[in-house]
């Protein structure tokens, strides 16, 4: 018999240890805190939460950059260690009011499951500003942030376009909603600006994370005699497989060349840090107000990874113009004639669609070789 | 490429198979012995993780595959030592070790994010045996390891079927408390199958971030682990079936990407969804797992009878 209890022991005590190296987080907000309370009264908590781990190359490693730039640039601020993996349940709640609790009093929710955990605890708590990524609730002390991804895209799309010989470009997509869908338009039309004779064929993993099996995606676009690799994943796999193969990709999330040095053109990325440091100021200078903030290239939010050492200095001209029309605000990606996969117009001539519009794309523009699927 | 797709498709397929291989052999031997082990995914990451570090630090992917090997094998013997010494539930250790095995490779991998591996598997073609036609473009132009594959499938299926080890070992699977009487070590017996089970699923861990996708990811074992205990049963604890199930399982999502990818090409088969495909093998497993149900039919296949069940020799 006591051998039973000395197994229900030890399995406890490995459990406990994982526990603790999960906890170990807040554990150290808890120091933090003391040490507030001995000598730095007046400095202000800010918080995150990941839905991944920080250390995925992707999603959650971008805004673990943001979060560093914050911490660097902005003085008179605590940052609490990031609570990472947080799931997009209940659990986030339990996990933002011992936030709260601790003392955080800016909190950077950064995916979209947290959106009801957010409202919830941010009602209960007017004194703490809540700030949430990607969602559409706000309130007077929550304000929503997100960044126009769709700009540099575009802009990868007229790299891709200019370097495809075989006109078929393969784009491994995550899974079918709004931003993906809007990703690979932007993408696409991009390509056809310089491009008109290309096609972007799309293949659906329904995966954010799995390097082996979205490298498995990538490959079986190659064979289809794809010779440039786009993807929406957090997952170099993708890149890799354009590597292995001799062809070319654009990465997604962050600077992916490491992975891929021979392949990766340049992507899109993600640079929270100057909005986090912004945004952390104006509420420490008592000026921010709740937005719903969607930031363009203009602001820095998105960019482009720097090129690989493949691509022309003419087309980084191409790209450039473009994107100076893009900043300028004289110009958007989405601005008419636009028709969708089936020749049916979709954008009149010279109107852009509006945000709304974008937030909710679910058709493909001309140039797509795809379908979308039923969720 | 000029090779037929279905070719492309079933060499993707056996690249695809290959981790889930490793990790179902491993667990193949373990439940031979009558130790369900539920912690494979955690053994799988924390093989993953040490043979991309110790690639990264030597610059020899083989010694990555010792560490992962190692490291895999010190994760059966926590398991080795809760369920079998202790006896304690093995469902519940299982479930610890995947928890505790994700964690731990993430908290190792930490400072090594983003570093490609400097010495990567590379395809290496087996003269003669690739020019069969077709076959020789689906089995034989991969990389080592691959190989290494198939050459546990014959000794694992020699080992446990043509031998007096696996003789002893299916005994101990099936009644220790008989195999006890009759002078076999039950502990022992265990204690290997378990910790050879951990090793071969840290090598299947290692597969995917030495050669498959070769970099360290947090978590990028992605569920395979799980995948390969559902496979043991689609299996019935039998290595060369778990080599076709291997493929079957990993190829489905290949054959779901080219599909897409082929578009209209692909005729009729293009109204067939891949979340359908992707479900497919788990369909398979179920309906594996409801035939072998029935006690004849787990006596013919070889469930082994004392699965899941701790051996106490004063309870006997």
């Amino acid at each position: 018999m006591y051998k039973k209890v000395l197994a229900l022991i030890t399995v406890l005590l490995l459990a406990v240890t994982v526990l603790a190296g999960c906890g170990g987080g807040e554990d150290k907000a808890a120091t933090g805190q003391q040490g507030e309370d001995k000598s730095q009264g007046e400095k202000t908590k800010v918080a995150f939460i990941y839905v991944g781990p920080a250390g995925d190359a992707g999603w959650s490693y971008a805004h673990d950059q943001g979060r560093k730039y914050l911490e660097e640039n902005v003085p008179g601020i605590e940052v609490t260690p990031p609570l990472e993996s947080v799931p997009e349940n209940a659990d986030a709640e339990q996990v933002l009011e011992n936030l709260v609790q601790n003392g955080n009093k800016i909190i950077f929710a950064t995916s979209y499951g947290y959106m009801d955990s957010v409202e919830k605890v941010a009602a209960k708590h007017p004194d703490v500003v809540f700030l949430h990524c990607s969602g559409y609730k706000v309130a007077e002390n929550v304000g929503t942030y997100f960044g126009r991804i769709y700009q540099p895209r575009y802009l990868s799309g007229i790299v891709a376009g200019k370097t495809t010989k075989s006109n078929i470009i393969g784009y491994v997509a995550a899974h079918p909603i709004p931003e993906v869908v809007r990703g690979i338009n932007a993408f696409t039309l991009g390509v056809r600006s310089v491009n008109p004779e290309a096609t972007v064929k799309v293949v659906w993993t329904k995966t954010w994370y799995d390097p082996a099996k979205e490298k498995d995606a990538a490959k079986s676009l190659l064979t289809q005699g794809a010779d440039v690799i786009a993807q929406h994943q957090d997952t170099p796999g993708p890149m890799q497989a354009a590597e292995e193969a001799g062809k070319f990709g654009i990465s997604y999330n962050s600077d992916m060349r490491e992975f891929a040095p021979n392949a990766v053109l340049t992507g899109p990325v993600w640079n929270w840090g100057p909005y986090y440091a912004k945004t952390v100021q104006a509420v420490l200078d008592g000026t921010w107000k709740s937005e719903q903030y969607w930031g363009p290239m203009g602001d820095g939010i998105v960019d482009l990874a720097p090129y690989g050492d493949m691509v022309s200095d003419e087309i980084k001209a191409l790209v450039d113009a473009k994107k100076q029309e893009i900043v300028n605000g004289t110009w958007d990606v989405f601005t008419g004639p636009i028709k969708d996969n089936t020749g049916q117009e979709r954008v009149a001539a010279g109107e852009k669609p509006t945000d709304k519009e974008l937030l909710e794309m679910l058709w493909f523009v001309e140039g797509v070789d795809g379908t979308i699927p039923q969720e | 490429m000029n090779d037929p797709l279905v070719v492309v498709i079933l060499s993707t397929a056996v690249i695809a198979g290959t981790p889930l291989l490793f990790a179902a052999l491993g667990e193949i031997l373990a439940e031979r012995s009558g130790v369900l082990n539920l912690g494979v995914e955690g053994m799988m990451l924390v093989g993953a993780v040490s043979g991309y570090i110790a690639t990264l630090l030597t610059g020899n992917h083989w010694a990555g595959v010792l560490a992962a090997l190692a490291a895999g094998g010190m994760m059966g013997m926590i398991h080795a030592f809760i369920s079998v010494s202790l006896r304690g539930n093995q469902v519940v250790s299982g479930l610890a070790l995947t928890i505790f095995g994700t964690g731990l490779s993430a908290f190792l991998g930490k400072s090594y994010i983003g570093q490609p591996v400097p010495d990567v598997f590379k395809p290496v073609t087996v003269p003669l045996f690739s020019q069969i036609p077709y076959l020789g473009k689906i089995f034989f132009e991969h990389d080592a390891l691959v190989y290494l594959s198939y050459i546990f499938v014959i000794v694992i299926w020699v080992l446990v079927f043509k031998t007096r080890w696996g003789l002893n070992l299916r005994a101990v699977g099936e009644n220790p408390a008989a195999a006890d009487s009759m002078g076999i070590p039950v502990y022992l017996t265990r204690y290997i199958s378990v910790v050879s089970g951990g090793m071969l699923a840290g090598l299947g861990g290692a597969y995917l971030s030495l050669a498959y996708a070769p970099t360290w990811l947090e978590n990028m074992t992605a569920g395979r682990g799980w995948i390969a205990v559902a496979l043991v049963i689609f299996a019935v604890w039998h290595p060369w079936k778990a080599l076709v199930g291997s493929y079957i399982f990993g190829g489905v999502d290949a054959l779901g990407f080219h599909i897409q990818a082929m578009g209209e090409k692909a005729l009729f088969l293009k109204d067939v969804s891949p979340f359908f495909l992707q479900m497919l093998p788990y369909i398979l497993t179920i309906i594996v797992l409801i035939l072998v149900t029935s006690e004849t039919k787990k006596r013919r296949v070889g469930t082994p009878a004392a699965l899941g069940l701790p051996y106490d020799r004063e309870e006997r």
